[in-house]
């Protein structure tokens, strides 16, 4: 019997494993997908405290940041037997000793503005964050050139955020386990790919294990970790966290053979869309390379449900919008495109806890587009709930039985 | 908005011209785009006008009369040949078909229409084995275009092997040529045949009337022999052809010095677009993927059609009896007095009875995961060798999806067209079980691509320039429905 | 193949058997030009047969290994035979019709911004990082 089953292999439900595990906890992780089938598959690979203003959240991204650079760091597992490059990239090039066998880059994130009056509230937005660590530079617009030489000429300035980074999720998520399971656990298969969760195992109120269907798993404890479907999984246990999909559409171009753009780019409209209660269509560049020599170019939010049928408008202004950041893309070809749904609550903070209606059951679901990034901090608070620590940031903020106030 | 058309024809091949001309000449207004220069699709491909050919027909069955129809179909409808369809949405009662015009100029074209036929072929299906990416290595299917299209013969010392009965045509028209062919090599051998009823005649060779030409030039023609390596420096120089056992583990090798190798292992419909406006699919017993149809080729989504190797890979004669009857079909729906014509019923179905029976007896069996090596590239464009997809299988990918995800495989500029299918394989299933997989774990045959088989779905089926992609910019978006059933069905586990 | 080959009629044991099996009588042939050499082409050839024609069998190397790389589906599904033509690129060899004048490009792609000399410096990726080594230029 393991000490706690996550439900959920994505980025999250892999940090909370990954975290436990070192914490001494004997994990599995059951999905009824694969490894990093669902949002964390269709992400970009986000590791930002650029967009996110002063408050928990923020807290959280400084915390996760910081653990992600130590991850990467820290010689991967499995990186002695792994000579072919295999998984690591494209073919020979990157092994997986480079970015902790998940393509980690420090790139930076460089925010431009369109015209004075977006700079005016860029720059303050920056120095505001700056008061609690986010590190950031002022970048004037003959500078932006600087940072990205094919930047478009006509933009008013920026500010660069070097904390900014990037990883390979699917790898990221994969590889988190893979450490959990081989260098902490007890030598016990940690992962349980096609296994679905129909229930809860309960001792009275307290969660004591999952029913699943191919058989029941008895745990201390179950972390929830089902990302866009946190909320239908936690119903199950007769909790009620609303989690609602906000759809996102990434292109991605043919790879090119130099690198185009260099850093995380992003017009500051972003910031606000990010922010956004709107239900309709928003869309505001975020464009990037990648190791494999593509540029990923996002971000787009629609409340449409779970619809995956492709919107050409939708991917229009994106691309509109990559080519005004970056005119020399307009003639280089998108080769794909694809659609996930970011899991976000009303209040756009995450559910990190354990839940006083469901105890045993502990949350950690609901982080809109920046699971990625909030991963690694998600993990090890989790993981100090577990083990009866005292966590290092204030959860009441994320703890999940806060939509009930209000109710009737 | 009126759309453009009542009916949009994609592709340019037997089904589609014979499509196309059936609903035009029920007095339809009809468009048929294909992204080639000329008709023809791949059967009839025919050369550049520049050859000024007097005998084209030289390599092909049937080429006057589908060069009549093509004739017919110029006054009666739109051509628009070099157009390159990426993207098909269908909104209410109209579909919406975005091309690209001309071969390097890529300029945007929008046509509308209120049904839409898609016959858009099929390709070759290649296997990866060591040395597969040599130059000089080619499918059958690039071959037999350079010598139809551009009246090249692809070398001069050919091998030509794979499975399936396309391989003689290929092999006999490249001996015609002028090629020296030093063998077929069919990996599923002779012996499974005579058991089907439609092949009884035994010998496949001959029953398809290649026999005579092949001993003209003296070529063998060998069953159970597989090419299990390909071997150069830069380029092929030889090969290693393998006796194989009934599961196509190899027995017995031998190398042979040749120049070219022509090899694949059947078709894969091009399915792209049907995928896109969620057209349900059907899986084969033996793994291959097709669209569903009724007998008046009618896809499962409202006003799409569906006709040849879409429908099934089955070759021309089929495809144009597909073609016809969509046709028919069509005007049908559009209130156009067209009187069943069930003798072209029949015939259609006992072609396809006979198709289904070809692709019952050419499986792909399982032991050519045997000739591959750790440092075997299966995915070409990303390089990603055997060991990186074994990998990604040992750190949690269970399907062709989160293997591509893992290991880059499928993710490069082809989509996985090439890889696909031995991804999927590896992956311990089947293309067609990622199918029902991909659907919500639907058993039998059916699969319902609303979760999409992962190995199909390609929202931008060819490049685009982002700058053409930007015109679309202005449009606004079409509000999403609130989701769909095969999604929301899900049960609630993980993320 | 020599020009003499492009006439059904020429005779003797130049003659293309191609031609002869069709009765082609080709038009004249114009030449493109490709890395600074010369191919013929029949008019209405793409440029993907006209390179296969002169002999050449791989025109491009991959991105990460190096590989050399030529046709390999011939329809324009692979995408193994991308050349640049008159600067554009990413075009495939074996769609794409040559025309007179044609100059083909079968180095890489190019981002067409003469980018080479910014590649590398203020990127701070890591070492072995696939895109960094995409600046030099196979």
């Amino acid at each position: 019997m393991p000490d706690i089953v996550v439900v959920g292999a994505g980025i999250i439900g892999a940090a909370c494993a990954h975290y436990a595990a070192r914490a001494g906890l004997d994990v599995a992780v059951v999905d009824r997908g694969p490894v990093a089938g669902g949002t964390t598959g269709a992400g970009e690979g986000n590791v930002l405290v650029s967009d996110k203003e002063p408050g928990p959240e923020l807290d959280l991204a400084l915390l996760s940041n910081r653990l992600w650079r130590e991850l990467a760091a820290s010689p991967d597992g499995d990186g002695g037997r792994d000579g072919t490059g295999a998984a690591g990239g494209s073919g020979g090039g990157t092994g997986p000793e480079g970015g902790g066998g998940f393509e980690f880059e420090e790139k930076g994130g460089l925010v431009v503005a369109e015209n004075a009056r977006v700079l005016r509230e860029l720059t303050a937005f920056a120095d505001l964050a700056g008061k609690h660590g986010v590190e950031h530079v002022a970048v004037t617009a003959d500078g932006l050139r600087d940072y990205e030489p094919h930047l478009a000429a006509d933009l008013a300035g920026g500010v660069f955020y070097p904390q900014d980074a990037q990883v390979q999720p699917m790898l990221a998520a994969a590889r988190l386990l893979r450490r959990g399971a081989e260098r902490f656990g007890g030598g016990a298969p940690a992962l349980r790919t096609g296994v679905t969760v129909t229930g809860f195992l309960r001792d009275g109120d307290r969660v004591t294990g999952v029913r699943t269907d191919r058989g029941d798993i008895l745990a201390g404890a179950v972390v929830n970790a089902a990302g866009t479907w946190g909320g239908e999984l936690a119903a199950l246990a007769g909790a009620r966290v609303p989690i609602l999909p906000r759809r996102g559409f990434v292109l991605v171009t043919e790879p090119l053979d130099r690198p185009l753009v260099r850093h995380k780019v992003y017009t500051a409209a972003y910031v606000t869309a990010v922010a956004s209660d709107s239900a309709g269509l928003e869309t505001s560049a975020v464009v990037e390379g990648t190791p494999a020599g593509t540029v990923l170019i996002g971000a787009s939010r629609e409340r449409t449900g779970f619809d995956r049928t492709l919107s050409v408008p939708v991917l229009g202004r994106l691309a509109a919008q990559a080519v005004a950041l970056f005119p020399a893309l307009a003639e280089r070809r998108a080769i794909r495109a694809y659609c996930g749904f970011r899991p976000y609550c009303p209040d756009h903070l995450p559910v990190i806890g354990e839940d006083p209606r469901a105890p045993g059951l502990y949350h950690a679901c609901g982080h809109e587009g920046a699971g990625i990034g909030l991963a690694p901090a998600t993990g090890h608070l989790i993981a100090q709930l577990l083990t009866g620590h005292r966590p290092d940031l204030d959860l009441t903020p994320f703890r999940p039985d806060r939509f009930e106030e209000g109710l009737p | 908005m009126t759309p453009d058309y009542d009916l949009a024809v994609i592709g340019g091949g037997p089904a589609g011209v014979a499509g196309a001309l059936t609903a035009a000449l029920a007095g339809l207004g009809v468009v048929l785009i294909d992204a080639a220069p000329r008709l023809g699709g791949q059967y009839f491909r025919r050369p550049a006008p520049g050859f000024r050919a007097g005998r084209p027909g030289a390599l092909h069955h049937g080429l006057d009369r589908f060069t009549r129809q093509c004739e017919d179909l110029a006054g009666r409808a739109d051509v628009l040949t070099g157009h390159r369809v990426w993207t098909v949405e269908r909104d209410g009662g109209a579909v919406t078909v975005r091309c690209l015009a001309g071969d390097r100029e890529e300029r945007p074209r929008t046509v509308t229409a209120r049904r839409l036929l898609i016959a858009a072929g099929a390709h070759d299906r290649p296997l990866p084995f060591p040395g597969w990416d040599l130059p000089g290595v080619l499918t059958p299917g690039a071959a037999q275009a350079l010598l139809k299209g551009d009246l090249v013969v692809a070398g001069r010392r050919v091998v030509v092997a794979g499975t399936g009965p396309f391989l003689l045509p290929v092999a006999a028209g490249l001996a015609a040529a002028g090629a020296h062919v030093l063998g077929v090599h069919e990996a599923g051998g002779r012996t499974g045949l005579a058991r089907h009823p439609f092949l009884a005649a035994g010998k496949l060779a001959e029953a398809f009337g290649y026999g005579a030409r092949l001993a003209r030039h003296r070529v063998p023609y060998r069953g159970r022999q597989a090419v299990v390596e390909a071997h150069g420096d830069g380029a092929l120089t030889h090969v290693t052809i393998a006796d194989l056992d009934r599961d196509w583990n190899p027995v017995a090798t031998r190398t042979v010095a040749c120049d070219t190798l022509a090899c694949g292992y059947g078709f894969v419909a091009q399915l792209d677009l049907p995928v896109q406006l969620g057209c349900a699919l059907r899986a084969d017993p033996y793994g291959d993927l097709a669209v569903t149809v009724d007998a008046g080729m009618r896809t499962s989504v409202p006003g799409v059609y569906a006709a040849g190797e879409t429908t099934g890979v089955g070759g021309a004669v089929l495809a144009e009896a597909e073609g016809r009857l969509a046709g028919r079909a069509v005007a049908a729906d559009l209130g156009r007095r067209v009187p069943p014509d069930p003798v072209l019923s029949r015939r259609r179905d006992r072609l396809a009875a006979f198709a289904r029976a070809l692709g019952e007896a050419y499986p792909v069996r399982p032991g050519w995961r045997g000739w591959l090596r750790d440092d075997t590239p299966v995915c070409r464009c990303e390089e990603v060798p055997l060991a990186a997809v074994r990998e990604a299988l040992e750190l949690g990918a269970t399907d062709a999806r989160s293997v591509k995800l893992l290991s880059r495989a499928g993710m490069g500029w082809c989509q996985g067209r090439m890889c696909g299918y031995a991804v999927s394989c590896l992956a311990g299933g089947s293309p067609a079980g990622d199918a029902r997989a991909g659907a919500g774990g639907q058993g039998g045959g059916e699969a319902r691509p609303g979760a999409g088989p992962a190995a199909f779905h390609r929202p931008i089926a060819q490049p685009v320039r982002l700058g053409d992609l930007a015109g679309t910019a202005a449009e606004p978006p079409r509000p999403g429905p609130p989701g769909t059933p095969a999604e929301v069905s899900h049960p609630p586990t993980e993320g | 193949m020599s020009g003499a080959d492009a006439t059904a009629d020429g005779g003797g044991a130049a003659v293309n058997p191609a031609h002869r099996l069709v009765r082609a009588r080709p038009e004249p042939e114009f030449a493109i030009e490709v890395d600074g050499g010369t191919v013929p082409v029949i008019p209405g050839q793409t440029i993907g047969a006209a390179l296969y024609g002169a002999g050449i069998r791989s025109w491009r190397t991959t991105r990460s290994g190096g590989r050399p790389r030529g046709l390999f589906c011939g329809i324009g599904v692979c995408f193994d035979c991308l050349v640049t033509v008159n600067g554009a690129p990413s075009l495939r060899a074996c769609l794409t019709e040559a025309r007179p004048g044609d100059r083909v490009s079968t180095r890489t792609a190019g981002s067409g911004e003469g980018d080479a000399g910014h590649a590398r410096e203020g990127t701070r990726s890591p070492g072995g990082d696939g895109a960094g080594e995409g600046g030099v230029g196979r």
